[in-house]
C-alpha cells in the first residue's frame, strides 16, 4: 500500500484538500514531539513532515533552526527521530510520514542502512533539502527502487528545462517552495505560485503541494485554492517556541497551542 | 563519468564538481539554476580574451603583483637549515591574498550583470576585500560576519564600514565563519535572482572550489618563474596554512606535477588536536557534507557539525576545500598543523627578525616551516606569507606579553 497515493486519491474524492505538518523530531523533546505527532491526524492533518535536526539547515530560517537546535539539544540524534517514526507507525498504519532534512547525517548514518531502516519502520517517503536532482546518486536512486518516495522540491527559479528534467524522477507529491527563499520568513505571492503551479501540472500528474512561507489559516486557504495541499511549518514551531518555561522546556500548553492552531488551519482549508 | 586525467592532479574537478569523491553541488535547488549559470558563465569568461586582460590589468595595477618572492635571510639563519623564501602576497593591495580571487569574482559578477554582492568572512580580509572592490566598481556590499570574529578583527569591521559595506553580525552556532557562510547561504537564497555570491575560499558548491583556486594560482605561478629565475630550480618543499584551503591550493595547484617538490598544508591545532578545541579537518575530522560540498569535515556520530576552534578567525572553520580532502587522500600534500601558542611565538618572531608582521593565519604556516627548515640543510622553501598581521594586534598583544 501506498500511502501517500492513497491520501491523495482519497483528498481528491472528496474534493478536499490535504494538509502536512512539518515539526521537528524531538522539539522540546521526545516524549512532548511524539505527542504532538500522535495527535496531528485526528485533529484533521492528512501527512506529517518530520524534520530530522542537524546543526546547520542552510535553507532554514530563524524559526526551524532554533527548532533544530532545541531537539539536538534535547539528545536528538538521526537514531532517535527513526525511532520516533517507528513508535508512531505502531498505533498509526494510515498517515503518510515523510523525513525532512540535510544529507550529511543520513551519509554517515550510512545510504543504505538508512532506507532500509525507513522502509522497516514505515517512512513513505524523504525530502533531503541539499540534494539537487545533480546528486541523485548519492541516495534517490536507491530509495526510489526500494519505492521510497523522493519528493522533489520545485521553485520560483526552477525554469522550464529544469522542471522537466526533475519532474520525470519525481514521485509521492511535487512539493511547490513558494518563495524565493528560506523557511518562514516572506510571504508567498499568490498569483505567481497559482502560474508556477500550473506549469507544473501541465507536465505531470502527481499532486502538488505548496509551503515554506504559509503561516495563518486565510493563507493556507488561499494556497490550498490553487494546489491540491499545504505545509506549514515555522508557524508552528514558533507556537512551541513562545510555549515553553523559562528554562526552555516545555509547559502545559505546548501540545494543546500546536494543536487548536492546527485545527483551526484544518477547518479553513476543509471548509467544515 | 570522471574526466580526471591521472597523468596530472591539475586537471580535476570533473564535470560534476568532483575532485574523486569530494566536492559536487549539494545546494538547495532554488540556487541550482544559478550556480549552474555561475559555472557557464565562468567556463566563458577565462576564455574571453577580454575578461583576462581587465583581470590582468587589475592585478598588475590595482593589487601591485607580481607579489615579490623574498629571500628572508635572517629567519633562515635562524633556524639554521634550508633556505626560507616568503611568497610576499601580504604586500598586496588590502594586505593578503583575498583580494586576488575577489577581483576575479567581481569581474564575472559584473559580467553577468550583477552588481549587488554577498560575502561571507573570518579573520575579515576577505570581507575588507570585497568591500574594497565594490567601492572600486560601484556595487552593493553584504558582509556577514560571526559576532565572535567582529570582536577579534575589529580593524577590519572599520575598514569595510568606511569603504561602504553593510555588516551582518552573525550570532548562530559559535558566531565564527561557519555560521557566518550560512547565513551569506541563506541570504543568497533568499536573493538568487539579483545578487551574486563572493565566496571567500576554495570550498562551497561547485564551480566555487575551482574558480577561486583557479584565481588564486597566479601566487604559485609567479612564485614558480620566480624561484627559478633566482635558484635556477624548484623547489624542495612548499608551505601554506589551510583555513578553507584557497592560500594554500593558489601557491600548491602550479606545483602538483612536480613530484620533486614536497608540499606541506598546516591546519590550527587550536588548543592541540586532543583537545578538541581545534580547526584541524583533515587531521582529525572525516568526511561529510557541509556548505555545498562533500569534503572532510569535524563532526560527530551523528554527522552534526562539530565547533571549530582557532586563535585565528581566518582558520577557524570546520571544513576545508575539497581539492585538499582529495590531494590528502591521495598522498600528495601532507598536512600538519600548528597550536594558537606555537602561532603566537611564530607571530613574534617574524617581527623581530624580519620587520615583516605576519597575520596570524600564515603564522600557523611560518611554524611548521621554521621546523622543516631546520631539518633540511641545503634544501629551499617556500612560504605563503598569504597576509599582514595589523588586524591582529589587539587580539595577540595582550598574549604575547602574558607569555613573555
Ligand atoms: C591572511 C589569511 N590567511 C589565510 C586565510 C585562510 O583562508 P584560506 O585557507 O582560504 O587561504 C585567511 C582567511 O580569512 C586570511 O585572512
Amino acid at each position: 500500500m501506498n500511502r501517500i497515493k492513497k491520501t491523495f486519491d482519497d483528498l481528491k474524492k472528496s474534493n478536499k484538500k490535504g494538509l502536512g505538518i512539518f515539526l521537528t523530531a524531538g522539539d522540546p523533546d521526545f516524549d512532548t514531539s511524539l505527542k504532538i505527532i500522535e495527535n496531528l491526524p485526528d485533529n484533521g492533518v492528512d501527512f506529517i513532515e518530520i524534520g530530522m535536526p542537524f546543526s546547520d539547515p542552510m535553507a532554514d530560517g530563524p524559526s526551524i533552526q532554533l527548532s533544530s537546535q532545541r531537539a539536538l539539544k534535547s539528545g536528538m540524534s538521526l537514531k532517535k527521530s527513526l525511532l520516533l517514526v517507528e513508535t508512531f507507525r505502531k498505533k498509526n498504519s494510515h498517515t503518510p510520514i515523510i523525513l525532512m532534512g540535510y544529507f550529511n547525517p543520513i551519509y554517515i548514518f550510512g545510504k543504505t542502512k538508512f532506507i532500509n531502516k525507513c522502509n522497516e519502520i514505515g517512512v513513505d517517503g524523504l525530502i533531503v533539502v541539499d540534494l539537487p536532482p545533480e546528486e541523485d546518486e548519492e541516495l534517490f536512486i536507491e530509495a526510489e527502487n526500494k519505492n521510497l518516495s523522493c519528493i522533489r522540491l520545485v521553485t520560483p527559479t526552477t525554469n522550464k528545462s529544469r522542471l522537466e528534467k526533475i519532474l520525470s524522477n519525481a514521485s509521492g507529491f511535487v512539493y511547490y517552495v513558494s518563495i524565493t527563499g528560506i523557511t518562514g520568513t516572506q510571504a508567498p505571492i499568490l498569483e505567481n505560485v497559482s502560474t508556477n503551479i500550473k506549469n507544473i501540472k501541465s507536465i505531470t500528474d502527481l499532486p502538488v503541494v505548496v509551503g515554506f512561507g504559509i503561516r495563518s489559516p486565510s493563507q493556507a486557504l488561499a494556497m490550498a485554492n490553487i494546489s491540491d495541499g499545504v505545509v506549514i511549518g515555522s508557524a508552528v514551531v514558533d507556537l512551541i517556541n513562545v510555549s515553553l518555561d523559562e528554562n526552555a522546556n516545555k509547559s502545559d500548553t505546548t501540545i494543546n497551542s500546536c494543536l487548536n492552531f492546527i485545527t483551526k488551519v484544518s477547518k479553513e482549508i476543509k471548509h467544515n | 563519468m570522471s574526466n580526471i586525467n591521472f597523468n596530472s592532479l591539475k586537471t580535476g574537478p570533473d564535470s560534476n564538481g568532483k575532485f574523486g569523491i569530494y566536492g559536487g553541488r549539494f545546494v538547495a535547488e532554488t540556487l541550482m539554476p544559478l550556480i549552474l549559470e555561475v559555472e557557464s558563465s565562468y567556463e566563458k569568461a577565462v576564455k574571453d580574451k577580454f575578461f583576462i586582460d581587465e583581470l590582468e590589468k587589475y592585478r598588475r595595477d590595482y593589487i601591485g603583483r607580481p607579489s615579490p618572492l623574498y629571500l628572508a635571510e635572517r629567519l633562515t639563519e635562524h633556524f639554521g637549515g634550508a633556505k626560507i623564501y616568503l611568497k610576499r602576497d601580504e604586500l598586496n593591495h588590502t594586505g593578503a591574498h583575498k583580494i586576488n580571487n575577489v577581483l576575479g569574482q567581481i569581474l564575472l559578477a559584473k559580467k553577468m550583470g550583477k552588481n549587488k554582492i554577498i560575502a561571507e568572512t573570518g579573520a575579515g580580509q576577505h570581507g575588507v576585500a570585497t568591500a574594497t572592490a565594490c567601492a572600486l566598481f560601484g556595487f552593493e556590499c553584504e558582509v556577514f560576519m560571526g559576532a565572535m570574529d567582529i570582536e577579534r578583527q575589529k580593524p577590519n569591521v572599520q575598514r569595510m564600514q568606511l569603504l561602504g559595506a553593510k555588516i551582518y553580525p552573525v550570532t548562530s552556532g559559535t558566531g565564527t565563519l561557519k555560521d557566518a557562510m550560512n547565513d551569506a547561504l541563506r541570504y543568497w537564497v533568499s536573493n538568487a535572482n539579483t545578487h551574486f555570491y563572493i565566496i571567500g575560499t576554495a570550498a562551497g558548491p561547485h564551480p566555487y572550489p575551482k574558480m577561486v583556486r583557479d584565481f588564486q594560482s597566479v601566487i604559485g605561478e609567479e612564485a614558480r618563474s620566480q624561484i627559478l629565475e633566482k635558484e635556477n630550480r624548484l623547489p624542495d618543499a612548499l608551505v601554506a596554512c589551510i583555513g578553507g584551503g584557497s592560500n594554500a591550493l593558489g601557491l600548491f595547484h602550479p606545483f602538483l606535477d612536480d613530484k620533486e617538490v614536497e608540499i606541506f598544508g598546516v591546519e590550527a591545532a587550536g588548543k592541540g588536536i586532543n583537545s578538541n578545541l581545534h580547526a584541524a579537518s583533515l587531521t582529525a575530522g572525516s568526511p561529510g557534507i557541509l556548505h555545498g560540498n562533500r569534503t572532510y569535515l569535524l563532526q560527530n556520530e551523528d554527522g552534526q557539525i562539530t565547533d571549530a576552534h582557532s586563535i585565528s578567525a581566518g582558520l577557524d572553520y570546520p571544513g576545508i576545500g575539497p581539492e585538499h580532502s582529495w590531494l590528502y587522500d591521495i598522498g600528495r600534500i601532507k598536512y600538519l598543523s600548528t597550536t594558537d601558542e606555537e602561532s603566537l611565538a611564530a607571530f613574534e618572531l617574524c617581527s623581530r627578525l624580519e620587520g615583516i608582521i605576519p597575520a596570524l593565519e600564515p603564522a600557523h604556516a611560518l611554524h611548521i616551516t621554521g621546523k622543516l627548515a631546520a631539518e633540511r640543510k641545503g634544501q629551499i622553501i617556500i612560504m605563503n606569507m598569504c597576509g599582514r598581521g595589523d588586524k591582529d594586534l589587539s587580539s595577540v598583544l595582550p598574549l604575547i606579553n602574558k607569555i613573555s
